[in-house]
């Protein structure tokens, strides 16, 4: 599975479209992460427990948009984007989207 | 007495590792940018040179940060005044950076970078509506020649 965000896949020819395809998670972080992030808060830096969770929660989410794009009969995807909103107080929704294509 | 103490200790806390890790932060990326200077990282959408590509693929690089106490107390005063908040500056300004580098070791072995886009969305909001930590993600296609 060939993933791109541009609107092609370089030096190969698109002869199908199987129209969007997308994933999505809804992640919350647990309370000894949650704590840790209250101690940075004073510090400062990087939270590596949130940028870890946030990295795993987008694969998840692109797995399933593999999934989907795999079980329409597709081998790549194309003109994919991220979006990120937080839909309570601690959790985050991760949505990934794009076109599902054949390609040769 | 006590509550001066409490009030004082993060803030001050806050200033001493706050500014020793932008510092080491701000070291570390000037490093690294200078080992990826020889992989362009660009936002146009189609690549320069289409004939001898072999392959391409997603990569994505993300970095969660969070302010430190002081500079929170300063943005606070900064709020009432107006003007530039320069603590946040720096705070958004070193994400991207960290992100974009993240984006560029994830690409091992690409000749180029195109169609990067950069994401920012605030986590953890603080109940007075101030940040307390940011998200950047930055993402693009990574072009792999001959």
């Amino acid at each position: 599975m060939i993933i791109t965000n541009i609107e092609s896949i370089p030096n190969r020819k698109i002869v199908d479209h199987f129209g969007v395809v997308s994933g999505s998670t809804v992640r919350a972080k647990h309370v000894g992460r949650d704590l840790m992030a209250g101690l940075k808060n004073v510090f400062g830096g990087e939270l590596k427990g949130y940028t870890e969770l946030l990295s795993e929660s987008r694969e998840e989410a692109m797995d399933r948009m593999t999934a989907q794009a795999k079980s329409l009969g597709a081998n790549a995807i194309v003109n994919v984007r991220f979006s990120t909103s937080s839909v309570a107080a601690g959790a985050a929704e991760l949505y990934v989207y794009g076109t599902a294509v054949k390609i040769v | 007495m006590v509550d001066i103490i409490f009030i004082l200790t993060p803030i001050l806390l806050g200033y001493i590792f706050g500014s020793i890790a932008e510092k080491n932060h701000y070291k570390s990326i000037q490093e690294r940018e200078k080992k990826f200077m020889r992989l362009p990282t660009i936002s146009l959408k189609t690549p320069l040179n289409p004939d001898n590509i072999t392959r391409s693929r997603l990569v994505v690089g993300n970095v969660v940060i969070s302010v430190d106490y002081f500079k929170r107390v300063l943005a606070g005063l900064k709020n009432i005044f107006g003007g530039n908040v320069t603590s946040y500056e720096t705070l958004v300004d070193r994400a991207r950076r960290e992100a974009i580098l993240r984006l560029k070791e994830d690409a091992k072995g690409a000749s180029e970078i195109i169609n990067l886009k950069l994401e920012t969305s605030s986590i953890n909001k603080s109940a007075q509506g101030t940040i307390g930590s940011i998200e950047i993600f930055a993402y693009g296609t990574a072009i792999y020649r001959k």
